[in-house]
């Protein structure tokens, strides 16, 4: 047994009853058949106490100004509308910055800051009476000039926060020296989350002033606080509780809490239960999304291609409000490098204010964009000189003797090379490379592409306050158990895998093991379920409390049936002592006759990490997870159509907890960044309107987008780190598997201009940004 | 008008349920959710373009069996189901037994959030009970389930389940002889009239009758597939009182295959439409397969895509370049209009109060003609247009003898490219340097404009390029060669 403070006497690796019979194995999501059978209950679906209102939101129809006028009569008397409710109602604080930033109202005050602010809500008898009201409001909003743009907020100095570098060497003066040199600008685009299940949140006012909020939220100790904060309540007055979300993404990480926020309002107001379900649309236009940014690169590099230096500067798009991008920007930074070893490197990021809705979590918690950044760069570097990109990537790789990442951390347990060899040979590479060059020789329209790419993600909170974790078990004298802990269940799986580690811990079978809703009321002081933390944290604090009280029964069973600890096994529903066994349930019973305690808590902690933002120098991650993909694709030069013809991945979960949950994360990651780096496109107009609000206008992948050939490998192998049994957390990693395919459109371009012409492929490569660079490029031919 | 019923009739779990008190504009989705509290089915977008709440409606087959057809429930007025078998995701589970699609999701693991499965499960439902004698593939099961976003699984285990649960025989008790029994008692076929002379949801069931109707109320809302006109409903809340649903009418309903021609009722379905408008040319089964999604195709209509104007409807561009003709009814006059002339400016037609379209005709194209269409849109499934070309040209010994071009997406309506349609005239398709005069010339048709599908230099260069690939497709290149998608070498008819 290793022992350490975070996991007392256990090994995180190893179980302790010395078999696994549930992890490892490719168990179902615990709700299938109920998804399958429409019988799995989302927000809305609960059924609503009576008297519930219903509340819709009246919005800003400007993206800048003063609110001058704010006509509210005729939504007061508009037919079922029981209250409207504006920021003088609120009894709190109206403040629900998750940071602490003071920049983010829950219902706009004197001024709005983006088009489609809420201002006001309503509540009424019925959800289209609330919404026919909403529309009734006459909101004047005063002449002023919106920043749209990280460029005009550039111009005008408009930041949330100040600049921050992460920076090793002098990337200046080796630019200078460098034998070869290029730069460019990269605009990198947004993404919506687009959950299937739109944000959603049911209050219910409770005695004593206590709120009661059933919410769609991966951060269920935030709503609480949010809630808290604004009805001006101590935290313990409310309780908020989720079962699942349908999708989350980090969409429903802190931008949850101002619907389940407004929901506790008009539920103050009123003294009635109120519903707050958010329109799609609206959804799209009040609620943030993956940031766009612009980068600006230069690169130096020698004759083979090893880079020397290189420097990128990231102006990000936050929106109005501060919310999550300091730490969502720092993750850029941290992942400017992605596997590559650069011995001068800066990666500066720049946080623009800007008068559109604040961006926020999603999926790779800006990673994406560093990594998508730097792949660019060996793109265009590869192109320039005439190297095939794959060996280019391999030879600037981290390895021997260059290890240390530009922040100071050992990339200890690198294993790209192998994972990248690997892809390279499941794929066919090199044969399908000279299969490609024959194909485009004699093809005038269409053109293929093909490209591996690597992924390096730091697995932890860069918070490192938030890489904590509770548990709570019960177990009953029937032998049943009873588990809870403070992640939250979004389609991931969680609670499949915790409630694996549990029944193991046991010795019973899973489904002895009952799954419930994440509440506020069982374990306190969560973390949102976020940074892909969500099984190394929470099915270690499960286990370590499951383990207290089979320790318990062991003892017990140890002096009843007169025997040792060590002689003592849980396994098959049974407990083994000697050569007797005894029924689990049964020794359950006779435990609870004699009075021994038969639930507890558990408890861990992330062991290792630190992290010093003022110097830039730390272990902000407890291990790294690693992955490649290789992509083929096919364009029109006409039109700029594209088509994903074949993906082969090789992706890295360490030894894995549940290999199809897993397997299923890489498919959905891949396909998620596959949308946002071709066909998902957010379009703001010169007013700052979203004109892309709604799934007709805004478009993620469809089935038939999905490669006809899909190849998904895990790698095997085991994290190097103490995570739980050997698992590496898979929830983010796959999404950044996708830049495959964005540097294989690149590779089809790139074809077509000599390598003095730098290929302007813009992320996300639609249809017309294909067209565009194809077009530029031939127009650049000398 | 005579109304003979005043309730409508839906068949549910096998029983026929009549339901009388009922706004005009209320969804088949508020009475399953707020109503029946039927949970299953999940409102995503309710514009009807994620499927999170897709049905199977019931009907009598052009057999002996039940058609079942997926629709979104969500942009479907409940007014739109009277007649009809509505099933549920709740409905599919038999004795405790999970329905064969149902089971085969769970065991390839093909949910994770779960909040789209119910759609998925009855969009494969549809799919399941269709017949394919020569089973099905992966291209025909992303047909099926083009209406249906999921966020989560990257759609592979999901098509994995539907071939897996698709290549056994059905039986799972649907459409059984009872179905068929209770449908016909559902099936009143009488007009229908709910409500009163200022509120009223009616579908009548002769052109007559609707005629008259509309002479009385010509400020009420035409609907046959409600595609578009849900969401005046769900998304711009307009204050819709009077409702004329045109689905019953069956001579409207109706397709008439002759010879030379076709003539398609302006209420028939694209679904009712597919085999006679797909056997014009491949590709315009190929436009048809990637216009809306089954769901849409289901209900919507091809007389709706012309009657609303709409500059990126699909179908307008495809029908000028054919010369369709449009049949428009005021009470009892009939008045016929080149389709391109129904189309005057801007969200404007050559349509008086009170007049209404209730057939199109079409010719089907001889020998000589050579007929290209092309749908470009960021996503190839359930995307609307950035811009829709369709080419027809007469060709006799090489010899472009005269062309008519109409495209969708470059104008404030669909529109002809006379000027490239001229300037194409007695040009050879076997010399390529003579083609430019005529790409060129489309500047002098369109002046496009940006939006957030495409900008205006986009549209242009790719109009453009559109009419290079025709010609160079017509003079002979294989289309594997120049397409993505749509290849006419391989043109099967797809699904519906």
């Amino acid at each position: 047994m290793s022992g350490s403070p975070e996991t007392g006497t256990l090994d995180p690796q190893v179980n302790t009853t010395g078999e696994l019979r549930s992890v490892r194995t490719s168990v179902r999501h615990d709700s299938a058949a109920k998804h399958v059978s429409g019988a799995a209950l989302y927000v809305d679906d609960v059924g609503e106490p009576a008297g519930t209102l219903q509340i819709a939101i009246g919005a800003s129809p400007a993206a800048k100004g003063p609110i001058v006028g704010l006509d509210l009569d005729a939504v007061r008397t508009a037919p079922g509308v029981v209250a409207v409710v504006t920021a003088a109602d609120i009894p709190g604080h109206n403040e629900i910055s998750p940071v602490g930033a003071g920049d983010d109202p829950l219902l706009a005050d004197t001024k709005v800051l983006f088009h489609g602010q809420p201002v006001f809500i309503v509540a009424a008898e019925t959800r289209e009476a609330a919404r026919r009201a909403a529309l009734l409001a006459t909101i004047r909003i005063g002449e002023a000039e919106p920043l749209l743009t990280v460029e005009a907020a550039e111009a005008a100095d408009s930041l949330i926060s100040p600049d921050f570098n992460i920076v090793r060497g002098d990337p200046g003066k080796a630019l200078e020296t460098a034998a070869n040199r290029m730069s460019g600008n990269f605009p990198i685009g947004g993404q919506e989350h687009f959950y299937l299940e739109g944000q959603a949140a049911l209050a219910i006012p409770q005695e004593d002033g206590d709120m009661f909020v059933l919410t769609s939220t991966q951060h269920p100790s935030e709503v609480q606080k949010v809630v808290a904060e604004v009805l001006g309540l101590p935290i313990n007055a409310v309780v908020s509780e989720v079962r699942r979300m349908g999708g989350g993404f980090g969409g429903k990480e802190s931008q949850a809490c101002q619907w389940a926020g407004l929901a506790a309002l008009a539920a103050r107001v009123t003294g009635r239960p109120c519903k707050l379900r958010l329109d799609r649309d609206d959804d799209m236009v009040m609620t943030g999304k993956r940031h766009d940014m612009l980068a600006r690169w230069q690169v130096g590099y020698d004759d083979d291609g090893m880079l020397e230096a290189a420097d990128i500067t990231f102006l990000a798009k936050c929106g109005f409000s501060t919310d999550l991008s300091n730490s969502v920007i720092d993750r850029t930074a941290f992942h400017t490098d992605n596997a590559y070893f650069v011995p001068h490197i800066a990666a500066r990021t720049k946080r623009m204010r800007t008068n559109t809705v604040s961006n926020t979590a999603f999926r790779g918690f800006g990673g994406p964009q560093g990594m998508l950044a730097i792949e660019h760069v060996m793109d265009q570097v590869a192109h320039r000189l005439r190297i095939d990109p794959f060996d280019l990537r391999m030879r600037n790789l981290y390895g021997p003797d260059r290890d240390v990442t530009p922040y100071g951390m050992t990339v200890f347990d690198n294993i790209a090379p192998e994972v990248m060899e690997k892809t390279e040979a499941l794929s066919g590479y090199r044969a399908r490379r000279r299969e490609i060059a024959e194909h485009n020789a004699e093809n005038p329209f269409l053109r293929k592409g093909l490209a591996i790419t690597p992924v390096k993600f730091g697995i932890s909170f860069t918070a490192t306050h938030l890489n904590q974790a509770g548990a709570l078990v019960h177990v009953y004298t029937d032998g049943s158990v009873h588990l809870n802990h403070g992640g939250t269940e979004m389609g991931q799986g969680l609670f499949t895998k915790v409630a694996q580690v549990v029944a193991d811990e046991f010795g019973i079978d899973l489904d002895k093991v009952k799954i419930t809703a994440t509440t506020t009321a069982k374990v306190p002081n969560t973390s949102p379920t976020a940074a892909s933390s969500g099984t190394d944290l929470n099915a270690m604090a499960a286990r370590i409390a499951a383990a207290r009280i089979r320790e318990r029964l062991t003892d017990f069973a140890a002096e009843t049936y007169d025997s040792v600890a060590a002689d003592i096994r849980f396994r098959d529903n049974q407990v083994f002592v000697g050569n007797r066994a005894v029924g689990f349930a049964d020794l359950v019973r006779q435990a609870y006759m004699a009075r021994i305690s038969l639930s507890s808590t558990g408890f861990y902690r992330t062991p290792k990490i630190h992290w010093d933002r003022e110097k830039g120098q730390g272990r902000p991650f407890f291990y790294f997870a690693y992955g490649a993909s290789c992509s083929e694709v096919t364009i029109d030069t006409l039109t700029g159509e594209l088509r994903v013809d074949r993906v082969d991945i090789v992706h890295d979960v360490g030894k894995s907890l549940n290999p199809a949950i897993d397997i299923g994360q890489i498919e959905g990651g891949f396909v998620q960044g596959m949308g946002w780096l071709t066909t998902e496109e957010l379009v703001w107009d010169a007013g700052g309107r979203l004109r892309t609000h709604a799934p007709s206008t805004y478009k993620i992948p469809t089935s038939s987008d999905v490669p006809a050939e899909f190849n998904v490998h895990l790698h095997d192998g085991i994290n190097r780190e103490e995570a739980i049994y050997g698992s590496k957390a898979v929830g983010e990693p796959p999404l950044m598997l996708a830049i495959s395919v964005h540097s294989a459109i690149f590779d089809a371009i790139a074809g077509l201009a000599p390598p003095v012409v730098a290929i302007p492929l813009d992320a996300p490569a639609t249809p017309e940004a294909i067209l565009r660079a194809v077009t530029a490029v031939r127009e650049a031919r000398p | 008008m005579q109304a003979e019923r005043h309730a409508i009739h839906i068949v549910r779990r096998g029983k026929v349920v009549e339901i009388s008190d009922f706004a005009p504009t209320e969804t088949l989705l508020d009475y399953l959710r707020l109503r029946e509290r039927a949970i299953g089915t999940k409102e995503g977008c309710a514009e009807g373009d994620c499927g999170a709440c897709t049905v199977a409606l019931g009907r009598p087959g052009e057999g002996e069996g039940t058609e079942y057809r997926p629709v979104n429930a969500c942009i479907h007025l409940l007014g739109m189901a009277d007649g009809a078998e509505v099933i549920t995701v709740e409905d599919m589970a038999r004795d405790g037994e999970l329905h064969p699609i149902q089971q085969s999701m769970v065991e390839h693991h093909a949910s994770q959030c779960g909040f789209c499965t119910p759609g998925f499960v009855m969009a494969l439902f549809a799919l399941y009970h269709r017949e394919a004698p020569d089973g099905l593939d992966r291209t025909q099961v992303n047909d099926a389930i083009a209406g249906n976003l999921c966020r989560c699984t990257g759609y592979k285990p999901i098509v994995a389940a539907a071939l897996d649960a698709c290549a056994d025989p059905v039986f799972d008790g649907f459409g059984t002889d009872e179905t068929i029994m209770a449908l016909k008692e559902a099936d009143k076929g009488k007009t229908l009239f709910v409500g009163d002379e200022n509120r009223f949801f009616a579908a009548p069931v002769s052109i007559d009758e609707l005629a008259a109707l509309y002479v009385l109320h010509p400020d009420a809302t035409l609907v046959a597939g409600a595609t578009d006109v849900g969401l005046w409903i769900t998304k711009q809340m307009r204050p819709i009182d009077r409702v004329i649903h045109l689905g019953r009418i069956r001579e409207m309903t109706a397709i008439e295959d002759n010879p030379d021609s076709l003539v398609i009722g302006a209420a028939a379905t694209y679904a009712d439409a597919w085999d006679a408008l797909s056997k014009l040319d491949p590709d315009i089964a190929e436009v048809l397969r990637r216009l809306g999604s089954p769901q849409v195709r289901a209900v919507g209509t091809v007389g709706g895509n012309i009657a609303n104007g709409s500059p990126i409807g699909d179908t307008p561009p495809l029908l000028i370049a054919l010369g369709a003709e449009t049949m428009l009814r005021h009470g009892g006059d009939i008045r016929v209009l080149a389709l391109e002339d129904f189309y005057l400016d801007y969200g404007k037609q050559d349509r008086q109060p009170g007049e209404f379209v209730e057939s199109f005709r079409v010719e089907k194209p001889g020998p000589n003609t050579a007929f290209r269409a092309y749908k470009i849109s960021k996503r190839f499934d359930q995307d609307i247009s950035a811009v829709l070309a369709a080419f027809a040209l007469d060709i006799h010994q090489g010899i472009i003898r005269s062309a008519k071009i109409a495209f969708g997406g470059m104008a404030g309506i669909p529109k002809r490219a006379r000027y490239a349609e001229k300037a194409l005239k007695d040009i050879s398709l076997n010399d390529p340097s003579g083609w430019q005069p005529a790409i060129d010339a489309l500047a002098r048709d369109f002046a496009p404009m940006d939006d957030h599908r495409a900008s205006a230099a986009y549209r242009s260069q790719v109009a453009g390029g559109l009419l290079k690939k025709a010609l160079t497709e017509i003079a002979g290149e294989d289309t594997m060669a120049t397409r993505l998608t749509g290849t006419r070498e391989a043109a099967d008819v797809g699904l519906t």
